[in-house]
């Protein structure tokens, strides 16, 4: 239904929080720029995220961090090409910034 | 949703004087409804601070955006939603917005994202 794509670091924005209060099991979400460091295992990361929803992370974001091996195991890294694709797949996209 | 269908939901996220971001979606919430367009327009997080009364933009050299956003029902813009627990947050009671806004929380505030047919964030 709706692709969500989150730029910011939950650790120093609200943005993630904000993205969840509306998320549902039919939506996706797609990190990219800073937003890749809520894929890293930590209590501010995905670990308040249901299972259910997909969550993908902008490869290239992830890899000039160097976090790319770090990544929560249910995060499905994802290029240029991806992202498009992705915001095909779903109906319409909302930014969190 | 058909494919025709051309509501907007504008998303209000970011306080009054931060940037151009509310004018930002001032100007395309008006644009809209310009062209007659159904638009409907939600505040939340800091959003919710566009709201509140006593502003006075002149002290930063800014135009008073309260007093903007007040031109809304001229231009029938009557769908106007604030997030509940956004203005509960930061101890602002529904009473004291400066346009009349339906607060909503929960199933009503997906809803608001998931039957307009497009998204516009600010």
């Amino acid at each position: 239904m709706i692709l969500h794509i989150v730029n910011k670091s939950p650790f120093q924005s609200d943005c993630l929080n904000s993205c969840l209060r509306i998320i549902s099991p039919e939506d996706a979400l797609l990190l990219i720029e800073d937003g890749v460091y809520a894929a890293l295992d930590t209590p501010r990361g995905l670990a308040s995220l249901a299972p259910a929803i997909p969550v993908y992370a902008l490869e290239a974001d992830c890899r000039a961090r160097g976090i790319l091996d770090q990544l929560h195991a249910s995060v499905k890294p994802t290029d240029d090409h991806g992202f498009v694709e992705l915001t095909l797949a779903y109906a319409k996209s909302q930014s969190w910034f | 949703m058909q494919e025709a269908d051309k509501s907007l939901l504008v998303v209000v996220r970011h306080g009054p004087y931060q940037g151009q971001l509310a004018r930002e979606a001032l100007d395309a919430v008006l644009t809209a409804a310009a062209f007659e367009q159904p638009v409907s327009l939600l505040f939340m997080d800091d959003g919710v601070f566009q709201l509140t009364p006593n502003q006075d933009g002149s002290a930063i050299d800014a135009k008073n955006l309260a007093t903007m956003l007040a031109v809304l029902p001229m231009y029938d813009v009557d769908r106007v939603y604030v997030e509940l627990d956004s203005l509960n947050l930061r101890a602002i009671s529904p009473e004291s917005l400066t346009l009349p806004a339906t607060p909503v929380g929960g199933h009503a505030l997906r809803d608001l994202f998931v039957n307009n047919a497009h998204l516009l964030s600010f």
